[in-house]
This record gives structure tokens, sequence and C-alpha cells, in this order.
């Protein structure tokens, strides 16, 4: 958050209550107040595309906020008719008639003399597993596949802290390059991706999935990815391809360990 | 049908196009070039296949294909846009029985006729819809089986059982239908009430019949891994049927509510006296209150849907809520928002004409800021659209701030504080010209301030709990929530009934004297719900993907694509479009009935002189 964004927003605001501002003004000042705080408050800044958004539906609720009662409705319109007919905003009203096509040409003009950039498109986080999987020559469902060694935690903690041992290793001989040594998706390759890879710390990314999801991801990699929603763009190699099954459970069993996240279970159908 | 095809040019036309700039399609250009198009495959057909010169194998192929084109549009969009209309006209059709027995019969044990022209007015709307219905669900039927023969021989295969009960039904809900219609007034109130009782079990009966076929195609069951059937039983109650039948049920009520108080809104802007614009302002009231009281548990009902979809196929599950069609939900967060918006915006200019109301105004900026921030939060999505450069300043497509408004636990504390705000402001509107007598009056509004504070406390705490906890507990806490705002919405209620018993009045509700601008809020929550279903019921749809039946029998037409966001967009769009033409033409049929007779011109002219 940029501090002093906020507060110098804050203050045009309470200038704003000192100076008595009726509604409309009230509205514009709401309206400035948010987009500056929201293009410049916020760090890193937000995308182009959420900013419109927030704005759309901030500028919708000003609006329902002005019509919503007669006599505020009515003195934003007298507002409005008196700024355009009054002799005495005359100048005021030619400043505003000369300077709105003059922002739309600077508009225009920033528009057309940027550096040209691919087009933004959503992207899909979550690929759509298939339901089963045929690793190292053997099937495994992933709907009703489970972690063969999760069972374990509980029943043999000495022989689970073996395998979280293992996974420790695996992740640091392969996957620490790309995901970083906290898991974070800030591995010394990640800066040469696009997207970069999955941040694990986030609660947000491994822990709504389930851990055969997981197994499909490593085992599989980018190559495994469905065709729906492409281009994926995903570097992550067929881990298949390089480690045993065991290994690559441990992993997964490692990340959530490490990063204190547990896996989704799976859910009963009623 | 089984095997995957490969690309044929026609699917590539397709995919070309759907992929085109805007994602639409170009009607202008398609449709000149598709006449000529089809005209010369025809004469080029008739010499190129003169009679007896095909193959006998090829002649049986011919003859039972697989799928046939439909010309221009393709067989999936003219399907999809028949169905969607008759999906809502169907909604329509049996949520307005609904609404009008429970208005009929509070007009029977209240002695109020007001409350039985009500009903009555808006039963008016079922004649014409009804037909409108039978004639779109005829329409769906027929292009079912020309272009989709092979699907339709295996749904018939499965579901042969239930069509004869289901024409039956039809035939019942249609006596029932124009009895209650027809019959207003001319049979004993209870009799009549009973005719509204049967049509609407009828009705629903035969909506759980559609449901079971079309529920099926998404969670197949009853059936062996190759398709044949094991059991009806098992093929009718799959997985997703009893959620489907109660969203769409309660979906029905608010849709049908909203279309109703369109058409109050409708009659309220034409209407020339005083009289008129009160009944209609009163009509369009009670019209947005039943759409929003069936709206306020539907997230609810959604949330079990999405669930048990989830349960049966994490894969169907991850496709709805997280892949392909994740980004449709961000479009219907934005629809949904935009409705809490409007109805909490038609009950603020309502209380405009309520003497007494204003002292409750300057709760309305508290309410609106509740009401942006949840709407924002709602439609934050998890991963943001970003140019290269944005990602690489977020570090990635998730914002470290917004990211973690984009799951579940922001989206439920959202949604459920929505509900809370828009029933805070229907309270208030409730209360607008009354006073509290009670001699409890005091303790007992402090109760209920006490009752919404702390629920609502409770729902921002569960949804922030939500990301310490494993995901399997976080979905389990939107139970809590979900009961809370529950448990705050029926004591608040209960209290207050209790509370302005035998009020004192501070004055009247000025019915006929609502801004206009409200009126066509009305129209905005209509429109707004034919979006909303039209979207997500092509996402139900869709999200089978490349399958006719998930898993089961899969789709090898030119059409086995999921289209983009844009198209269906835009699809869906004229759907609602073409929706509202033919409600359009439901009201002006409807009023009809109203109208002067018809008189030769003389006779006209000399009824103005005499009146003038």
């Amino acid at each position: 958050m940029n501090l002093l964004v906020i507060l110098a927003i804050i203050a045009a605001w309470i200038g704003l209550r000192f100076l008595k501002a009726n509604s409309l003004a009230w509205a514009a000042g709401i309206w400035v107040g948010l987009y500056v705080g929201l293009s410049y408050g916020i760090n890193p800044p937000l995308p182009s595309s959420i900013l419109s958004m927030f704005m759309a539906i901030i500028t919708l609720a000003l609006v329902t906020y002005l019509t919503a009662g007669n006599d505020r409705m009515k003195e934003m319109a007298d507002t409005i008719v008196t700024f355009v007919v009054d002799k005495r905003y005359t100048g005021a009203l030619i400043g505003v008639l000369i300077a709105l096509p003059l922002l739309v040409s600077f508009k225009v003009y920033l528009n057309m003399t940027q550096a040209p950039e691919p087009p933004i498109s959503g992207r899909t986080i979550h690929p759509v597993p298939p339901n089963t999987i045929t690793v190292n020559g053997s099937p495994f469902n992933i709907v009703e596949g489970h972690n063969p060694y999760r069972e374990l935690e509980s029943s043999d903690p000495d022989a689970f802290a073996l395998h979280l041992e293992n996974g420790r290793r695996v992740y640091y001989q392969n996957c620490v390059f790309c995901h970083g040594d906290n898991m974070e998706g800030d591995g010394q390759f990640a800066h040469g991706l696009d997207p970069i890879p999955a941040n694990f710390q986030d609660a947000t990314t491994i822990a709504m999935l389930q851990e055969s999801y997981l197994y499909w991801r490593v085992a599989k990699g980018g190559p495994g990815l469905p065709s729906e929603s492409t281009p994926w763009l995903s570097a992550m190699p067929a881990w298949e391809n390089f480690l045993t099954e065991e290994e690559m459970w441990d992993v997964i069993m490692f990340l959530y360990d490490y990063t204190g996240q547990r896996p989704r279970v799976s859910e009963e159908v009623h | 049908m089984k095997t995957n095809s490969t690309y044929s040019p026609a699917r590539l036309l397709r995919l070309q196009r759907s992929l085109s700039p805007g994602g639409g399609l170009n009607l202008r250009r398609v449709i000149p070039f598709g006449a000529l198009f089809l005209i010369l495959c025809l004469v080029g057909a008739y010499f190129v296949f003169p009679a007896g010169a095909i193959p006998v194998q090829e002649a049986q192929d011919a003859a039972n294909p697989d799928y046939r084109e439909f010309p221009v549009i393709g067989s999936r969009t003219i399907v999809w846009v028949v169905a969607q209309l008759h999906l809502m006209f169907a909604a329509f059709v049996l949520a307005v029985p609904m609404f009008a027995l429970i208005i009929e019969i509070i007009g029977y044990v209240t002695k109020d006729e007001r409350y039985d022209h009500l009903a009555y007015e808006f039963v008016k709307l079922l004649s014409v819809s009804f037909s409108f219905t039978a004639a779109l669900g005829a329409m769906l039927t027929f292009l079912l089986l020309i272009l989709y023969p092979s699907l339709m021989q295996y749904m018939v295969k499965i579901f042969s059982w239930t069509f004869l009960p289901y024409v039956a039904l039809f035939f019942l809900e249609a006596i029932f239908l124009y009895s209650y219609y027809y019959g207003w007034g001319k049979f004993s109130p209870k009799v009549h009430i009973g005719l509204g009782v049967m049509l609407n079990i009828v009705g629903t009966a035969i909506m759980f019949i559609a449901d079971a076929w079309l529920t099926f195609m998404n969670t197949p069951n009853g059936i062996t891994e190759t398709g044949e059937l094991v059991s009806l039983w098992g093929a009718v109650n799959n997985f997703i049927w009893m959620p489907i039948n109660i969203h769409r049920i309660i979906a029905n009520v608010a849709f049908g509510g909203s279309i109703a108080a369109a058409y109050g809104a409708y009659k309220y802007l034409g209407a020339k006296t005083a009289e008129d614009k009160a009944h209609y302002d009163w009509m369009g009231y009670v019209g947005n209150f039943v759409a929003i009281s069936a709206f306020l548990p539907l997230p609810f009902a959604g949330y079990y849907l999405g669930k048990e979809i989830y349960a049966y196929s994490q894969s169907l599950g991850i496709t709805l809520m997280g892949g392909t069609f994740s980004w449709l939900f961000i479009v219907q967060a934005i629809l949904i928002g935009n409705l809490f918006l409007a109805a909490n915006y038609y009950l603020w200019v309502s209380m405009e004409r309520i003497d007494g109301a204003e002292r409750f105004r300057k709760y309305i900026k508290y309410l609106l800021g509740a009401i942006t921030i949840s709407f924002i939060v709602w439609a934050t999505p998890h991963s943001l659209v970003a140019s290269v450069e944005e990602a690489r300043a977020m570090g990635g497509s998730h914002h470290p701030i917004l990211g973690v408004l984009g799951v579940m636990s922001a989206k439920n504390t959202a949604v459920n504080v929505l509900i809370l705000t828009t029933y805070i402001s229907f309270l208030l509107y409730r209360r607008g010209n009354k006073e509290a007598t009670v001699p409890w009056a005091k303790m007992g509004m402090n109760i209920q301030l006490g009752i919404f504070v702390l629920v609502t406390l409770f729902v921002i705490f569960l949804g922030i709990y939500g990301y310490f906890v494993e995901a399997s507990v976080r979905i389990g806490l939107s139970v809590p929530q979900v009961l809370s705002v529950l448990f705050a919405m029926i004591s608040i209620t209960f209290i207050d009934v209790l509370l302005f018993k035998n009020a004192k009045k501070t004055g009247e509700i000025r019915w006929g004297e609502i801004g206009n601008r409200a009126q066509y809020a009305l129209f905005f929550i209509a429109i707004t719900f034919a979006w909303t279903m039209g979207l997500m019921g092509y996402v139900r749809a869709g999200m089978r993907q490349h399958w006719h039946v998930y898993g089961v029998i899969e789709d090898t037409s030119v059409d086995a694509f999921t289209p983009t966001i844009g198209y269906a967009a835009i699809v869906v769009s004229i759907t609602v479009f073409i929706f509202f033409v033919f409600i359009a033409t439901v009201f002006w049929l409807t009023g009809l009935t109203n109208k002067e007779p018809w008189k030769p011109k003389e006779e006209r002219n000399k009824s103005v002189e005499a009146a003038g």
C-alpha cells in the first residue's frame, strides 16, 4: 500500500466535508479518490482490466446513490442545469467543453503511442485432469485414487518422516530451481518463465487440490495438459520420466508438509 | 458418434468464426453467403449425386446419419437457442401459478379482493405463455430428432418409459391451467384454490421428468459402462437430479416474479389514471417482492448443486469452477451483483412514496457501501486478466492482495453479506410508515440489531477462518454461514412481526406515485434474471464439453468444441433478446383482454363527439 496516496485522498475528502460539498461534488470526489487510490495506492498496481471493472461497479453504485432519493436527484439535476445555463459559469462551461475532447484525444494519443504488447487474455489456472492416467505403465485413477503413503502419517509416523525426508531430497534436487527455496514460485529459473511457477505458499493453490491431482501434474507435467483452455505455456517436465512413483508421492507430501497446507480430501457423493 | 472425428472443413469454419475478433457471428456477411452457399450446394448435389448412383452402404449411412447440419448457424446453436427459449417460457409458466396461488390464498384468508384481482392479473399472462412454451417445446423436439438422431435414439432407449407420463401430465397441465384461468370467479374459492394446487403439482412433476433427461446427460447413472440401461429409477435419480430440481423451483419463482413485475412496470408506464397507476405500482412491487424473496436463497441452492457436481466428478467440478467455464462465473457474479444493486435500488426509490420512510434515508449510503464492497469481492477473479508487464509486477497471475478475494471463502462471505444487506433494505421499507407501539419496542429492536451484528461478524469471521483450514473444512464452513444468515432473517422477521403488530401508522404508502426510474429498475431486474439464466443454462449444458452424455456418448459432430466466452455471450444475449420480443408479444396479447371492443370508424367518431 502506498500510504502517502491514501492519506492524500483522505485529506481531500476531509476538505470536501469542510467545503460542505453537495451530493454531486461528493460523488465526483469519491469517484476520483477511489480511482487514484486503486491506481496508485496499491502495490503492486492492479491490472488495468480489474481497475476498469472496479471503477464500473463504483460508477454504478454512485449513480444509484445519486438517483435513489427524490431530493438528491433534484439537487443533482439542479446543479447540472445551473452549471449549463447560469451565466456565472459560462467560462467554466467553455473550459469543460474544451477539456473533454482534449482528454479523449490525449487518451487516444497515449493508446496509439504505447509500445506493442501481446493481447491480454484470461488464463485458466486449474487444468482439468483426465479420469485415469498411466504412470510408468501402471494405471492410476485420479478420481478415486489416493496417495498410498498418506495413511502412514497416523499409522507409522517414523516411516512417514522418512518419506518426507525423501521428498525434501527430491524437491531440492529437482524442483527448487523453478519453485524456489520457500516454494513461493521464485526459483532462479522462474524469471525466465511466463507464466511464472505456482506459489505453493499461497493458500489458494495446492490446498485447494487433492493429492491425486498433484500426482497427475507432477507425473505428466506440461506435456500432459489437456487440449482445453490452451495455451497452457507450462514449462513443467513430465517427472514420470525421471522419478519413481514413490518419489513423486514423497515430494507431494513434502510440499504440503513444508508449506503447512493440507491436501483437499475426497468428498462423498450423496 | 462414438469415435472422435478429425477436423472437418465445416468444423474448422465454425472454430474460425468462433475465434474471430469479438467471437461473434457476422450475420450480415454470413446470411447472404450462407443462403447462396446452400442453393449452390443443392444444385451441385443434384448433378453430383444423381439418383441411383450412390452405393448401398453410403445410401444407408446417408439415411441414418449421426448428425444433420442446420444451415448458417449450425445445429448446436439452433438447439441451444430454442432450448433456452423453451426453458425460459417453461420457467415462467411453472412459476406464475405458484405465487398467483399464494396471493389468491392470501386474498381468500384476508377477504381482501385486491389480492384476488392481483392474482388474476398474474394468471392472465399464463394463457399465451403456455402456448409459446408448448410451441417452443415441439420445435426443440423436432430439431433434436432431425439434427441429433443417434443421440435421441439413445435417450429414447433410456427414458422411453418416462415419455408417456410426461405427455399425460402435459394434458393435465393444460386442463388445470385453463380451468384455473377461465374458471376464475366461477367456482367456489376452495375449488378454485384446489385447481391451483393441482396445477402446481402437475407443473412441478413435468419439470422433474424433464430435469431427469437433462441431468442424466451431465451425471449419467443407472447404466452399464457401455451405456446400457440397468435401472430407470437410477437414471432418473442421478447425482444432480434433485439439486437441479430444487435450484430450478427457486429460480423459476425468482424469474417468474421478475417478469410479472416487468409486466406491472410496463402497465404502470402506460397507465392513464391514478387508479391504474396505483394498481400497477402495487403489482410491480409484489412481483419484485416474490422475485427477490426467491432470489435470496438461490445462491445456497447453487452451492448445493455445485458441490454435488464436484463430488460426482472432480474433472467436471474443475471444468466448471476452476477451468474452462470459471470465467463465466465472473460474468455471473457481475450479473448477480447488478441484480442485488437493482433490487435494493428499487426498494430505496419505493421508500420515497412512503410517508415517514424519510427517517431511514441516512442508512442508504451504508447499505450501498456494503453492497458495493461485496459486489467487488464477488466479481474479483482469482487469476487476473493481465498483460505480461502487469503479471510480472504482480509476480504471477494472482495479485498478492486481491488474490485472497478470488477464492470461495471470500465469495461466500460476500454473497451472504449481500443477502443480509438486501434483507435490511426490505426491513426498512417494511417499517417505512410504521412505528412500534409495544412496550418492549426498544428492547426488541436492540435484540434485532444484536442478531444482525453478531451474524454479520460471524459470517465474516468464518470467511477469514476459511483461509487457515484445509479445503474440505473450508467448503463445510459455507453451511454455518448459510444457516446463520437464514437464522438472522427468520428470527429478525419473527421479532419484527410481533414488534409492528398494531403499530402506529406514521403515513400512507402513496401507491402510483413512484418514480418512473423504479419501473426501469424492474425491467433491468427481469432482463438481468433472463441473462443470468441463459448464461448459467449454457454453463450447465456446456460443461459436458465434447460429450453428449458425459463419459458415455461422445459428441463427434462439427460442433464438438467449447465456444469462446465471446461467442457464448453473444448467443445468450441474442436468446434473451428474442425472449423479450416474445414476452412483449405476450404482454401485448394479454393487454387485449382489457381493450375496448372494435367499432366501425363512424361509431367511434360518434362516441368521441358524444364524449366531447
